[in-house]
C-alpha cells in the first residue's frame, strides 16, 4: 500500500467505540433476547467477536456469533482477479432472530447488499441491523448503518485499513492517501 | 492468488499452489450442500452445457447439481439423444452449441484429447469430465478432498491404486495430483492392465496386491470395465477377483485406519467384496458428496478465471468492489 499514512483511531479509541456500540445495540434491542452477531469476513468477523465479548461483560450473556463470507453473492464475477472463497459459519437458525451484521469499513454498500442476500438464504431474521467501525461514505446503494464507530469523510482514491494483531484484536485504523 | 485458467482440461495444467487453491475453494462450497436452501447466486445468468458422449450417472448428475446450486442454467445433452447419432462431427456439434452462447461446456468423450481439441476452437470455457483414457480431473480433485477430510493432508500419505491402470483416466489424474501434493502412489494390477512407464511417473509398481496394500493409508480400487476391454485382458472375473480383488483378508495388510475409495460404479464381488464395500473403512459415498463441492469450485473458477486476461484496465473497479 503506497502513499501517505494517517492514523485515524488507535487501539484505545477502537475499544471505546466498540464499547459504545455494544451499549447502543443493547439499548436498541432492549437486551440480548434473540440477539445474534454476524461478522463479515474478514475484519468484520473479528470485530463481531470483540462485540460479543463486550456484550458479555455488560449483560453476562454470550450472544451467538457467526461469520458470513460474501464471495458467492458478489455481483462482479469475471471482473475481479481475486477468486478466493471463504467459509460461512453460522451454526444456529436465523429465523426470527435480531441479527446485527458487523463490518469494519462501510463504503459502497455492495458488500452489505451481498451479506444480506447471504443471510436471507439461511433463514428469515426478524430484523437485520448494521454495525460498522468506520463509515467512509460514497454509498452506491440505499444502505445506512445503525451503529457507527466513526464517520470519516474520505475521497474515493483514499484507502482505509483496519489493522488486527495475531490474536485478531483491532489495533488501529489507518488512512492511506 | 491469481487463478488464470478458463479451461479445466486436466490436473496436468495446474501446479501445487493452484491445486490447493481449488481444494480450498471446494471446502468453502461444501457448506452450501448442507443448507436447507442449497443455492447461491454466484453463477446467476450463466449457461452451462453438459455434453456427455459417454454414459455417466454420477459425474453428469454431480455437474448438473453443482451448476444448479450456483444458480447457473444447466442443459444436458447425451450422445444417444443428440445429432451425433446422425453423423455430426464433434467440432460441428460443439460449434452449434456455442452459437447459443453457453458460458461453460462440460464434456465427456471417449477420445483422449477431445476436450483440448474443443478448448482450442471454442470461445467458451471447457471443463473435462473424462476424456478417453487420458484425464478425469474433477474425480482426482474429489478424491483429494476426501483423503484430506479423513487424513488431514495429502503429504506423506501412501496411496495404493489397484486395478485396470491402462484404461483408467481416473488413475492418470490421480497420480499427477497426488505426486504434486506430496503423496506416494503404489500401483498394482494384472500385467495386461499395467501400462509401461509407471515408474517414470514416480509410482511404485507391484504385480501382487498384497505388496501394494502393506501399510497403505488409502486404498483406491478401480473398476474392471466390463463393457470395454475388461473381459479380454483377464482370464475370468473369478480369477481377477481372487488375485486382484479387495476383501477383508488382504485389507488387513493396510493400515488399520486406512480408507477405501472407489470412483464407481462398483462391480461388487469383482474388484471389491461386498463386505469391504459396505465396511466401516469405506468412504465411497463421501467421494460422491465431495464431488458436488469440487465441481461447484471448478465451475466457479472457470467462470471467474474467464476474463482475467483482458481486463487490465479495470483495476479501478477491482479496488472499489474489494472494499
Amino acid at each position: 500500500m503506497a502513499g501517505e499514512m494517517t492514523e485515524i483511531l488507535d487501539s484505545t479509541a477502537i475499544q471505546r467505540a466498540l464499547t459504545r456500540i455494544a451499549h447502543e445495540i443493547l439499548e436498541r434491542n432492549k437486551g440480548v433476547d434473540n440477539l445474534v452477531l454476524i461478522g463479515i469476513r474478514t475484519g468484520g468477523d473479528y470485530l463481531a467477536a470483540e462485540l460479543q465479548q463486550k456484550i458479555a461483560e455488560i449483560e453476562g450473556v454470550k450472544v451467538p456469533l457467526g461469520t458470513v463470507d460474501i464471495t458467492m453473492y458478489r455481483d462482479d464475477l469475471g471482473h475481479r482477479s481475486n477468486l478466493e472463497v471463504g467459509q460461512t459459519d453460522i451454526r444456529f437458525p436465523l429465523n426470527d432472530r435480531c441479527v446485527v451484521l458487523v463490518d469494519d469499513v462501510l463504503f459502497t454498500g455492495r458488500t452489505i447488499r451481498a451479506a444480506m442476500d447471504a443471510l436471507v438464504d439461511l433463514g428469515r431474521p426478524r430484523t437485520i441491523q448494521l454495525a460498522v467501525l468506520i463509515d467512509r461514505g460514497h454509498r452506491e446503494l440505499p444502505i445506512r448503518p445503525d451503529y457507527v464507530g466513526r464517520n470519516l469523510p474520505t475521497s474515493r482514491s483514499e484507502q482505509i485499513e483496519v489493522q488486527f494483531n495475531a490474536q485478531r484484536g483491532p489495533i488501529g485504523v489507518n488512512l492511506f492517501k | 492468488m491469481n487463478f488464470a485458467h478458463r479451461h479445466v482440461l486436466g490436473i496436468k495444467q495446474f501446479n501445487a499452489e493452484e491445486l490447493n487453491f481449488i481444494l480450498d475453494t471446494a471446502k468453502s462450497f461444501k457448506e452450501i450442500n448442507t443448507r436447507k436452501i442449497k443455492k447461491v447466486p454466484t453463477l446467476r445468468g450463466r449457461t452451462i452445457v453438459n455434453l456427455f458422449f459417454e454414459a455417466s450417472t454420477r459425474t453428469r448428475t454431480s455437474f448438473e447439481i453443482a451448476g444448479k446450486r450456483l444458480s447457473a442454467d444447466t442443459v444436458n445433452i447425451s450422445a444417444s439423444s443428440s445429432s451425433v447419432v446422425k453423423g455430426e462431427t464433434l467440432e460441428d456439434t460443439a460449434r452449434n452449441i456455442e452459437a447459443m452462447h453457453p458460458d461453460i461446456i462440460v464434456m465427456r468423450h471417449s477420445a483422449s484429447g477431445a476436450c483440448h481439441y474443443l478448448a482450442e476452437r471454442l470461445d467458451c470455457s471447457v471443463i473435462n469430465a473424462g476424456d478417453g483414457t487420458h484425464e478425469h480431473p474433477s474425480q482426482a480433485l474429489l478424491d483429494a478432498v476426501t483423503m484430506i477430510q479423513h487424513k488431514g493432508q495429502l503429504a506423506g500419505l501412501n496411496v495404493a491404486i489397484i486395478g485396470d491402470i491402462t484404461h483408467s483416466r481416473v488413475v492418470r489424474s490421480n497420480i499427477d495430483l497426488l505426486h504434486k501434493l506430496g503423496a506416494s502412489v503404489r500401483i498394482a494390477g494384472p500385467k495386461t492392465m499395467l501400462p509401461p512407464g509407471l515408474e517414470r511417473l514416480g509410482c511404485k509398481v507391484f504385480s501382487r496386491v498384497a505388496e501394494a496394500l502393506e501399510g497403505a493409508d488409502v486404498v483406491m480400487m478401480l473398476r474392471i470395465q466390463l463393457e470395454r476391454q475388461g473381459k479380454t485382458l483377464i482370464p475370468s472375473l473369478r480369477e481377477y477377483s481372487r488375485y486382484f480383488g479387495l476383501n477383508e483378508k488382504n485389507l488387513a495388510l493396510a493400515k488399520p485406519d486406512a480408507i477405501i475409495m472407489h470412483p464407481g460404479p462398483m462391480n461388487r464381488g469383482v474388484e471389491i467384496s461386498s463386505a469391504v464395500a459396505d465396511g466401516a473403512q469405506n468412504v465411497i459415498l463421501d467421494q460422491v458428496e465431495n464431488g458436488v463441492a469440487v465441481r461447484m469450485a471448478l465451475l466457479y473458477l472457470a467462470a471467474g478465471g474467464e476474463k482475467q486476461n483482458h481486463d487490465a484496465d479495470e483495476g479501478d473497479i477491482h479496488e472499489r468492489l474489494a472494499d
